[in-house]
């Protein structure tokens, strides 16, 4: 798939903003007036920018609030409903917090609640698809929560929980990247499938059309092998292990940053592969994957 | 409306020959054709005269190699356009219900003034059937010519899709395929018209028939007995030849 | 919840009028309905184009380019007023300027010309479809020096036919598609006639028969096919006689066939050294003669009740006299033709043309069958049916576009004879005006007299040297060659030769090349470059060596670049036209039918039809046939013309409604002519009665049909030519015999190859040691040459061309899909991306033809991949061959009909680092036309 800059932007950011929601729904930590303006600040920024973000990928963004009608089939549909409920509820459950200094731990719990489901909605718009065999497996949603949970409270500043839910994280992108590379032959989707042709190997010749058009930009990205090795790994070293590594080290705010900056920039790296290494099986017809 | 029809009362789709189609494209662009002008936003061009040229296209004609263990590699072209899937996915993950599935016919259709352009829909089509139009950022797909077919405005003889009517080889046939009596569903059991990616679990209406064998003519190899040994001997042949012909010699 | 969907209207409005006319996207001339929409300005445009049903050559089908119309009429190409060179030649500096001035430049140049010597114009057609008017205008004119595209293009085809059997494919007749149940195709990808083939194929392939395609790339109709023959290019005529071979050695012939409808009777004398031998015997009125069988004697071959004898031979006067079928087994039953013996040159396995020859056996005799249909022949016999063969071929360029192509074409006629499957049901049929004897068409005429036209029509069929196109001292009466002892029956002219001839001053210099609907300086070219310099090239006194070009074309190709005064034309759906029985008809084997085009829509240009402004010109230089005694204008213009011409009383350039509207082919003029035809969806169509369909050469009721629709004067039946004795006239006169001799460099090559029955040899190109590969071009189905790339959809799907490699070389050289090549032949090199391709001869490579595009034309920008990444074989095809060592320089053309040898090219291939663009690069010309929008969303109506 073609990594858009405005879905990466927007899962990443708007991961990290809701992963932020659950913690601070969860009262950890609790914070109140000024502090927790400053927190809830930043989770809303990266879930709306992110949310903003995903706009800039429609066509027709203008209509947008007509993606709210289809909620019963639609995770894209229940992604809208999950993010406005959770930003609607997190945006009460905050205003008590900074105005009132009160925390109603119900609304927190709900707002939370809600976080983890938007987070999940926003997994199954891609786990649904059956035609992205990398995508189509249960460890997608495991890795979107297990990442907005451990960047959440990396925010959070949550150290306890932190460091395990990175290093789970971690093991969960190692999972994904290992089954992910194996779904295509899994999914039974091949050349022959796809053109029903049999008698031999099926070998694209000529393509239907010499120019680009939508599909091959929308949908086949091809990574090099090196290429994406040498991605996966900073991935992965920004992503868990340098923020694991600071956590280990004596707090200091300049390494907070670091290990928050370190993290956000390897999860950008992890879903830039996640839509390069994706190979939607459209491109088994341009024999390209 | 997003959630799919249980059933539908028919299953219009198109029959599609790979044995037949020679691969000349006049079924896409006389598509391109019917649709700029027809249903819907046109199907626009960027850079038409320029370095990129691409467009919006409904329907695109692929060709493959097949090489047998042993035997001569062949060429076989694909055309490929809407299936019109039973469980289309595309119609559910859509966001805004501009994807449905019409119960009358089975088309799966865009309305296109309730589409955000979001794109999921294509990407949930193992097919590439769908293509988001650059210029009306919306999403554009065959409609199996749905503005044709019922048309009372053409004579009865043209309410088939564009793409068949224009078909040079006939390799495009249309009907419906929820009835095990029609044309199309009996060409489809004579051929064995099969589905294209099942694994995918779409339950496609178009079908596709496969390439006859090929090559069989070198596979069994047979050959003349000579009427003569020598070449000399031809003459003679000839004129017993010409005997036996009515009205021949005495 | 109850499913709810959004009500659609089912039943648009498709059009507010639909305008019935022919497409002119390529040469096929199918119908089309034009829908017109008025947009919002009230003015009704064109809105969609589809096949029109009642046509009697699409059906109602139509292909790519056909649908593309709608981009091409309004396609930002298009030129828009008369040009004036105003930059150097070749740079695309103009200045537009107004028709008057226009017509007074063009007078102002031929005037003088026609008056003093009227071969110093040269008027060359491309693909134009109303050859019948302007070879006629040029005759008036006076200038010998008139042909159209035919040389380059399928001469061979067409000639081999014409002389063998009195027609050749695509115009000139078709395969029984409803009866046909082995259908052979012999190299072609696309053809002209284009939807016919595919609707065709469909057929034959929804019964379930089968097809057999011949060629060495499996794409397209070979790809339908069911078998694939993937043969060494250029050895088709060794493929087919070795077919002949087999059926013969197994006595799979139709003998009963032979003996009465073709020359196999006809007896050859054998009397070595004298002038008579290897000619035939014929009684005091030039009447072939053959055995009776019945008799034992001698009788004129068309006596009625006469059974020619195969086998019984003559003695006179100490000659022998052998039937022809007699020499023929002597020659084809040789091991020479044995399947083994050319296994390894054809590419092919021995064993499987065996089981061609067998396979094409059984269908043509086990699977034999009668149709109930009674017919009387030439001779007054009745047949109480007609017997169908149903195996059929067809060919095209990939067998004609060679050196050898004319004696290979002839190959295949002679098999399609000896199988008895032409002009019989299920085998090939003719479409009038053919079939048509080579002897009743005209011949070549060049008679030159100052201020008047020429003595006759241009092009013909030449039956011995008599008839050559030479001046008094033997050189060549025509700019091209054509008629002459290097190409003795070229009938269509050497439009490829002309820009050489013309630059070399060989055999004279001209003043005004003025050329129509030919993209010269770019893909109808041999040596692109070379012709592009000689189009520019100066003498000492710094004027052009080809002193003056006229051109017209309808769109900024590269040749309006070369050119000192454009004429636009108006696009096909902006003029009238004339699709005549004339000319080229779009008749079926059922039918006599041809068509017209009309505006359908007003240019919105200062254009205007060239046929028009020919006639203007005409008027304007006084020419005969186009002025009355008073030097007023004959016709206002070419519709005017379509009407009221006439070539012989009563025949005009269309064959329906003709009189007060009842006469077809033969009448009066009627005004109201035009009116009918587009009432009628733009074409008449007029069926021939059942017991005439099929055996026309013989049938006694065609050729009376044929006579009362004015294709003839007067029956002409004959007999199918397996020998070609002017052919045999030719090798005489090299031998020594007659008044008019060949210059002694050539009298070896005619010995060798104007055989009188089908002969192969090694394509003659001695030079390319070390050019291995065979390179060919392929018609894209989509595509149609040069004007394909100027529609924003179909370039699209053909925007650049690689060079298909097959595997074998891929791997030898390293190569894999992407990676770039050097492609070199004796003549030039250009480097090229590459794919690779299973389905393909393995010592061939290919790519699609007239995809490379040089910069600046068809108003695309400068950096379109036709240019950047686009090529042209033509670079590394040169018109003559590369240099023996004999001081001479020999044409890359038949010997026999000057046909340019397309396909005879060879190549050497290396891997190269991937340049930045696909070489040689060319500097942009400047586009007359400004270049397109960048963004298309074309509706016309609301
Ligand atoms: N779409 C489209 N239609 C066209 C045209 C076009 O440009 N586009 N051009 C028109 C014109 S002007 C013409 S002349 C016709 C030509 O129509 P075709 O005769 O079909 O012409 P080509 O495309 O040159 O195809 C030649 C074929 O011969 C094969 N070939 C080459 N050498 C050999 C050989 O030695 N033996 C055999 N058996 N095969 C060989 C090539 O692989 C190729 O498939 O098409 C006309 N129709
Ligand atoms: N390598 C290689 N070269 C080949 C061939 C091949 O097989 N291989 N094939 C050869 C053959 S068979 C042919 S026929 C030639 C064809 O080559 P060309 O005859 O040059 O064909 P086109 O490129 O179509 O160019 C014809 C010109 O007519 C113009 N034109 C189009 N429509 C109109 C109109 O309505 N009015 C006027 N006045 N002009 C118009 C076009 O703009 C174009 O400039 O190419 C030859 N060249
Ligand atoms: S082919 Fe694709 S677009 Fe068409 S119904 Fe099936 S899934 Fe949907
Ligand atoms: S692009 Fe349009 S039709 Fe497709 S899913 Fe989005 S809203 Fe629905
Ligand atoms: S049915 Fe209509 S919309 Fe669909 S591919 Fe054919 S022409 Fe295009
Ligand atoms: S029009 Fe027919 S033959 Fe041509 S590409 Fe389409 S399906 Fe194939
Ligand atoms: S074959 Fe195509 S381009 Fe040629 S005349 Fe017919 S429809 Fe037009
Ligand atoms: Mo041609």
């Amino acid at each position: 798939m073609h990594p858009a800059r405005s879905v990466i932007l927007f899962t990443t950011l708007s991961g990290l903003g809701f992963g932020l929601l659950i913690w601070l729904g969860l009262g950890l930590p609790t914070v109140t007036g000024w502090s927790a303006f400053a927190f809830f600040s930043v989770a809303y920024l990266l879930a709306g920018g992110g949310l903003i973000a995903s706009t800039f990928h429609l066509g027709r963004p203008e209509r947008g609030l007509k993606a709210f009608t289809q909620w019963r089939t639609s995770w894209l549909s229940r992604e809208a409903w999950c993010s406005a409920a959770t930003l609607l509820v997190m945006a009460l459950y905050g205003a008590g917090l900074v105005f009132l200094e009160a925390r109603w731990a119900l609304l927190g719990w709900i707002g939370a609640a809600l976080s983890l489901l938007t987070v999940f909605t926003t997994s199954m718009i891609y786990t649904q698809l059956r035609s992205v065999p990398r995508w189509h497996m249960a460890l997608t949603p495991a890795l979107f929560l297990s990442l907005a949970l451990a960047g959440g409270a990396l925010l959070a500043g949550q150290v306890g929980y932190a460091m395990p839910l990175l290093l789970l994280a971690g093991a969960i992108q190692i999972a994904h990247w290992l089954r992910g590379d194996g779904a295509l032959a899994r999914s039974g989707s091949t050349m022959n499938s796809a053109t029903g042709l049999t008698g031999g190997p099926v070998r694209a010749f000529e393509p239907p059309h010499t120019g680009p058009n939508y599909l091959l930009h929308e949908m086949v990205h091809v990574v090099g092998r090196k290429h994406a090795t040498r991605l996966r790994a900073i991935a992965l070293v920004m992503m868990v292990l340098v923020p694991a590594g600071c956590l280990a080290l004596p707090f200091s705010h300049s390494i907070a940053a670091l290990a928050v900056l370190s993290h956000l920039l390897g999860i950008l790296a992890s879903r830039w592969l996640f839509f390069a290494e994706a190979e939607h099986v459209v491109g088994l017809y341009y024999g390209k994957r | 409306m997003t959630t799919l029809p249980e059933s539908t009362d028919r299953k219009l789709g198109l029959v599609i020959d790979l044995d037949t189609c020679v691969g000349c494209h006049a079924c896409v662009i006389s598509c391109k054709g019917w649709n700029t002008e027809n249903y819907g936003a046109p199907l626009s061009d960027q850079s038409p005269y320029g370095a990129d040229p691409s467009g919006t296209f409904l329907n695109r004609v692929h060709s493959y190699e097949v090489q047998p263990e042993d035997g001569l590699a062949q060429l076989i072209h694909f055309p490929k356009s809407c299936l019109h899937c039973e469980d289309a996915p595309c119609v559910t993950v859509c966001p805004t219900g501009a994807s449905y599935k019409r119960t009358e016919d089975g088309i799966v259709l865009v309305n296109e003034s309730d589409c955000i352009g979001c794109g999921l829909c294509a990407w949930s089509c193992p097919y590439g059937a769908r293509e988001l139009d650059a210029a009306e950022g919306v999403m554009k797909k065959c409609t199996l010519c749905v503005d044709r077919i019922y048309n009372d405005n053409l004579p009865e003889e043209d309410r088939m899709p564009a793409c068949v009517r224009t078909c040079p080889a006939g390799a495009r046939h249309f009907g419906d395929l929820g009835d095990p009596d029609s044309a199309v569903s009996q060409l489809v059991a004579e051929r064995g018209g099969l589905d294209l990616m099942p694994e995918q679990g779409t339950r496609p209406v178009n079908k596709y028939l496969p390439p006859r064998p090929k090559d069989r003519i070198a596979a069994e190899p047979r050959a003349l007995e000579p009427v003569v040994e020598e070449a000399t001997g031809f003459l003679g042949w000839l004129d017993r030849a010409l005997d036996r012909l009515p009205g021949g010699g005495d | 919840m109850a499913y709810r969907q959004p009500v659609l209207e089912t039943s648009p409005e498709v059009s507010d009028e639909i305008r019935r006319t022919t497409c002119y996207m390529c040469a096929c001339r199918c119908g089309i309905n034009v829908h017109m929409k008025s947009g919002p300005d009230g003015k009704k445009r064109v809105a969609y184009i589809e096949g029109n049903r009642d046509h009697p050559v699409n059906k109602g089908v139509l292909c790519a380019k056909g649908s593309a119309g709608i981009m091409q009429v309004n396609a930002p190409s298009r030129l828009r007023a008369p040009l004036k060179r105003v930059g150097p030649r070749g740079s695309g500096e103009f200045e537009e300027i107004s028709w008057d001035e226009a017509m007074e430049i063009a007078t102002g140049w031929l005037k003088p010309l026609r008056e003093e010597a009227p071969e110093k114009l040269a008027f060359f057609t491309g693909r134009d479809q109303s050859q019948s008017f302007t070879g006629w205008w040029a005759q008036q004119f006076g200038t010998p020096n008139y042909a159209a595209h035919g040389g380059f293009c399928s001469v061979n085809m067409a000639t081999a036919g014409i002389y063998t059997m009195g027609g050749a494919f695509w115009e000139f007749g078709q395969p029984d598609w409803d009866h046909t149940k082995l259908f052979l195709l012999f190299g072609v990808a696309e053809d002209h006639d284009s939807n016919p083939i595919k609707m065709g194929i469909g057929k034959i392939k929804a019964r379930g028969a089968r097809v057999i395609g011949v060629n060495p790339v499996r794409t397209g109709y070979n790809a339908a096919a069911d078998d694939w023959i993937g043969i060494t290019p250029g050895t088709d005529g060794l493929f087919i006689l070795s077919l002949v071979h087999e059926l013969m050695k197994a006595g799979k012939i139709d003998l009963d066939y032979l003996a009465r409808y073709t020359n196999a009777p006809c007896l050859v004398a054998e009397a070595p050294g004298s002038a008579q031998h290897g000619l035939l015997l014929r009684d005091e009125g030039g009447k072939t003669l053959v055995i009776d069988r019945a008799s034992g004697k001698l009788a004129p071959f068309d006596r009625p009740g006469v059974r020619p004898d195969l086998t019984a031979t003559h003695e006179q006067d100490g000659v022998t006299y052998r039937p022809v079928l007699h020499l023929m087994a002597d020659r084809y039953l040789s091991t020479d033709y044995a399947p083994e013996t050319v296994a390894g040159r054809c590419g092919i396995p021995a064993d499987k043309i065996r089981a061609v020859a067998a396979e094409i056996a059984r269908v043509a005799f086990d699977e034999a069958f009668e149709l109930d249909r009674e017919w009387t022949d030439f001779r007054g016999e009745t047949h109480k049916t007609m017997v169908g063969r149903p195996v059929s071929f067809h060919a095209m360029r990939g067998i004609s576009a060679h050196a050898n192509g004319f004696q290979s074409c002839r190959a295949l006629h002679v098999l399609q004879i000896l199988l008895g499957t032409v002009e019989v049901p299920g085998g090939f049929r003719f479409k009038p005006p053919y079939p048509k004897p080579s002897h009743i068409h005209p011949k070549p005429h060049c008679g030159v007299t100052p201020g008047a036209p020429l003595d006759g029509p241009h092009l013909g069929f030449v039956h011995g040297p008599e008839d050559l196109a030479l001046r008094d001292d033997g050189s060549p009466a025509r700019i091209d060659k054509a008629f002459t002892w290097e190409n003795p029956m070229s009938a269509h002219g050497l439009m490829h030769m002309v820009i050489s001839n013309a630059h070399a001053g060989d055999p004279y210099k001209i003043d005004t090349l003025f050329m129509y609907m030919a993209n010269m300086a770019w893909n109808s070219s041999m040596n692109t470059k070379g012709v592009m310099e000689m189009l520019t090239d100066t003498d000492e006194s710094g004027d052009y060596v080809i002193p003056r070009i006229i051109y017209s074309d309808a769109y900024s190709s590269e040749m309006v670049a070369y050119a000192d005064l454009v004429l636009p034309d108006a696009t096909y759906l902006e003029r009238h036209d004339c699709i005549s029985l004339l000319d080229r008809p779009i008749c079926e084997a059922d039918a006599m039918a041809d068509a017209i085009r009309w505006p359908v829509i007003e240019p919105d240009r200062n254009v205007k039809g060239f046929q028009s402004v020919l006639i203007d010109l005409g008027v304007r230089l006084a020419l005969p046939g186009l002025v009355s005694e008073d030097g007023s204008a004959r016709y206002a213009d070419y519709a005017d013309y379509i009407v009221n011409h006439e070539r012989k009383p009563g025949i005009g350039p269309l064959a329906g409604w003709r009189g007060d509207g009842t006469g077809a082919g033969r009448g009066a003029p009627n005004p109201e002519q035009l009116n009918r035809y587009i009432d009628n969806g733009g074409f008449f169509e007029t069926h021939i009665p059942a017991e005439a369909s099929y055996y026309k050469p013989w049938n006694a009721a065609y050729q009376d049909w044929a006579v009362s629709m004015g294709l003839f004067d007067s029956p002409q039946p004959y007999l199918f030519q397996l020998y070609v004795e002017p052919l045999r006239r030719f090798q005489l006169a090299a031998e020594g015999h007659g008044e008019r001799q060949p210059p002694d460099h050539l009298r070896e090559r005619i010995k060798t190859t104007m055989d009188p029955l089908p002969i192969w040899y090694e394509t003659d190109q001695q030079g390319n040691e070390g050019f291995p590969v065979n390179a060919l071009t392929q018609r894209p189905m989509a595509m149609y040459h040069s004007w394909g790339s100027q529609n924003a959809w179909l370039r699209q799907l053909h925007g650049h061309n690689p060079l298909y490699m097959p595997t074998r070389l891929m791997r030898e050289h390293g190569l894999k899909d992407g990676d770039w090549a050097r492609v070199s032949s004796p003549h030039g090199e250009i480097t090229v991306p590459v794919m690779e391709m299973a389905a393909l001869n393995d010592n061939t490579v290919w790519t699609w033809n007239a995809i490379g595009k040089r910069k600046g034309a068809w108003a695309l920008e400068e950096d379109a991949p036709e240019a950047t990444r686009g090529f042209l074989l033509n670079h590394l095809i040169h018109e003559l061959l590369p240099p023996r060592g004999d001081g001479l320089r020999w044409a890359n053309s038949d010997p026999i009909t000057g046909q340019a040898a397309w396909f005879d090219l060879k190549v050497k291939i290396e891997k190269v680092a991937a340049p930045t663009e696909s070489q040689p690069v060319f500097p942009p010309i400047k586009s007359p036309v400004g270049t397109g929008p960048k963004r298309l969303r074309w509706k016309v109506g609301k």
